[in-house]
């Protein structure tokens, strides 16, 4: 509240502002403008193109708005089923993902948050120098190997099942937000540990849940790598596996061209496709997102408050 | 009788540190349910992020799948040797610092710039708009930003090319020149991560006291002059620490972006330390993985050193250092 306040607080000039000032104002507006021209147009562009027709987009005739309106790349978006197994396993990687993250987060950074646990600093500075070193990809690649979770869906949530990032940020949160008279006074009503982590402390969590769970779904939902490390199966694939292949190696399924005769039409197609397919696979981010932001940046000022 | 009266003896003897040990038994006894908490996560951390060091010692051994670690011959430091001599090494460190070096001196001091002209603005619409919007593209995938980036500088259909067509230039083919791959990169970075790394410089201006505003303005300093005297000062402290930290990443430039942003006609300057490591030891036809680990491991070491010389530069400078 006091940050906010101080910054809706703003000198209030009684005297005019110098010609300096109110040159600096001119300029700085208009540099910001551009930049959310800069920022806005390509989102923007692709949104149109998507909706517009196919030989309108290839031929450089949409310009911002859509150009002869048309629905018809995400009909075949929709009709077509690996980009839905995608979707249903990156759902099923972001849901129990992010479970076991929150979980593992939170069992992790309650005790590290007291202060009177002996050998706190000697654990948190065990967590906090894989930071800043590990041991590297093969390494990490043979570890998974060797416990058989390659090619399961466990591989793209053991492996990542804690951020080191994340945990500083809910300790953070547990020392700075959570009044410390509550463990005393709970202690002196004869609770115990466990009883305060799940009755006080983890109800008083509700806006670090939250953050916790907006950054891991965000991970999971934009997870590749591991996918394209530890995953062959292709009934197991990720959205971004899939994207991947659409966007980047352009492998569409000609099945998806069959009613489309002339090479110049499957041209554009391939581009449609992949325009409308982006707009698809960022649909579950763009819902949140709006929500979500406020979220996010509570949690990066979680993280600069005390790091 | 004698073990026991010895130990009265001693005890007797050092009472003090016996004292402070048994008080920690016995805070360590009343807190047993928060190691209850913590045996989980630690284990994990043993696991996942310690046994890979452990096991990054198949770097000095010729190791082969299927057979134990420590039954793999011990080659000592054949295979750094062998990345050292090799075409590649030049080649790679070049890449990855030279991306590294140019994503750092434009990404860093932008996103600095912007917090600093957004927190001269009066909180309304167009304050928020500028922030909402500049921080949507942060959570678009890689694997979306890149298939953007292609679709963009398509050179017969990406819209880039169209408009330059339009105003009578030649088309430039942006994906299949090396000499574009660094700016490529770099200034789809800033696109995509500019508003987002602003929040964290924008928390901290918050925390810069007005009464110093208030009494530069009577003191008839103008807004740049402010910036200058009071701004930047009070965020300093953010501004080094976030230095420091990519100082330690310096190397470690994104897989993921560098990896499928490649192609042939790029590769020359887009192979990096990174998705070399993979190709060698993953994604090749004969797995070198005791070669490909040697290469990841100078890597780590690398990150570390480069991360502690920044924080002890910045102790000496500055006085203000992470650890």
């Amino acid at each position: 509240m006091t940050a906010e306040a101080k910054a809706a607080y703003k000198p209030r000039n009684k005297i005019r502002e110098t010609g300096v000032d109110r040159a600096f104002n001119a300029v700085n507006y208009s540099i910001l403008a551009v930049f959310l021209v800069v920022i806005l147009y390509p989102l923007i562009y692709v949104v149109s193109a998507s909706l517009s027709d196919g030989a309108a987009v290839i031929s450089g005739r949409v310009v911002l708005w859509p150009v002869d309106f048309s629905l018809v790349a995400y009909q075949k978006i929709f009709a077509y089923e690996r980009v839905w197994t995608g979707y249903g396993n990156s759902l099923f990687y972001a849901v129990v993902g992010t479970l076991v993250n929150v979980t593992m987060t939170l069992i992790a950074a309650y005790p590290l948050s007291r202060r009177d646990l002996p050998g706190r600093n000697i654990i948190l500075g065990l967590f906090l120098f894989t930071l800043f070193f590990s041991g590297g990809l093969i390494p990490t690649y043979l570890l998974v190997k060797d416990l058989g979770l390659r090619n399961t869906r466990w591989a793209l949530i053991i492996p990542q099942a804690l951020s080191i990032w994340n945990l500083l940020i809910a300790i953070t949160f547990m020392r700075t937000s959570i009044p410390h008279e509550l463990l005393e006074a709970s202690q002196l009503d004869g609770c115990s540990d466990f009883q305060y982590f799940t009755r006080i402390l983890l109800p008083l969590s509700t806006p670090l849940i939250a953050v916790l769970a907006l950054f891991y779904a965000i991970g999971h939902w934009n997870q590749f790598f591991a996918a394209l490390l530890y995953l062959t199966n292709k009934d197991l694939f990720p959205l971004q596996i899939i994207l991947r292949d659409i966007l980047i190696s352009s492998q569409v399924d000609m099945n998806m061209m069959e009613d489309l005769q002339s090479m110049a039409a499957r041209e554009a197609m391939r581009e449609l496709l992949k325009y409308a397919l982006i707009v698809v696979a960022s649909v579950p981010v763009l819902i949140i997102y709006p929500f979500a932001q406020r979220y996010f940046v509570k949690g990066i000022m979680l993280g600069s408050v005390k790091g | 009788m004698a073990t026991a009266s010895s130990l009265t003896n001693t005890r007797t003897q050092t009472r003090p540190k016996s004292t402070y040990v048994s008080r920690t038994l016995a805070r360590i006894k009343k807190n047993w349910q928060l190691y209850v908490l913590l045996a989980l996560p630690v284990a994990w951390l043993l696991i996942f992020a310690y046994y890979p060091m452990y096991g990054a010692q198949i770097a000095f051994r010729d190791f082969l799948p299927g057979k134990p670690i420590l039954q793999s011959e011990w080659v000592g430091l054949v295979n750094f040797q062998r990345f050292f001599e090799s075409p590649m090494f030049a080649r790679l460190m070049k890449n990855t610092i030279g991306l590294s070096i140019y994503s750092l001196v434009v990404g860093f001091p932008i996103p600095i710039i912007l917090a600093l002209m957004l927190n001269q603005l009066r909180t309304g619409l167009f304050k928020r708009s500028v922030q909402m919007v500049s921080y949507a593209p942060y959570f678009i995938s890689t694997v979306v930003m890149v298939g953007l980036i292609l679709q963009f500088l398509d050179l017969r259909r990406g819209p880039v090319n169209l408009f330059l067509q339009a105003l009578g230039l030649p088309a430039v083919h942006f994906m299949g020149s090396a000499e574009m791959f660094p700016s490529i990169y770099v200034w789809t970075n800033v696109w995509q991560y500019t508003g987002f790394s602003t929040i964290i410089y924008l928390a901290a201006l918050t925390t810069v006291d007005p009464a110093l505003h208030e009494a530069a303005v009577v003191d008839g300093a103008n807004r740049l002059q402010r910036m200058w005297h009071i701004d930047i000062p009070g965020i300093l402290p953010v501004i080094v620490t976030l230095f420091i930290l990519n100082m330690g990443q310096v190397l470690n430039v994104g897989f993921e972006k560098t990896f499928l942003m490649q192609n042939p006609l790029n590769l020359a300057t887009a192979e990096v330390i990174s998705t070399y490591v993979y190709k060698i030891g993953l994604a090749g036809g004969v797995a070198n993985f005791s070669y490909a680990a040697a290469i990841g491991l100078f890597n780590s070491v690398i990150g570390l050193i480069l991360l502690v010389s920044a924080n002890w530069a910045s102790q000496r400078l500055t006085q203000k250092s992470l650890f």
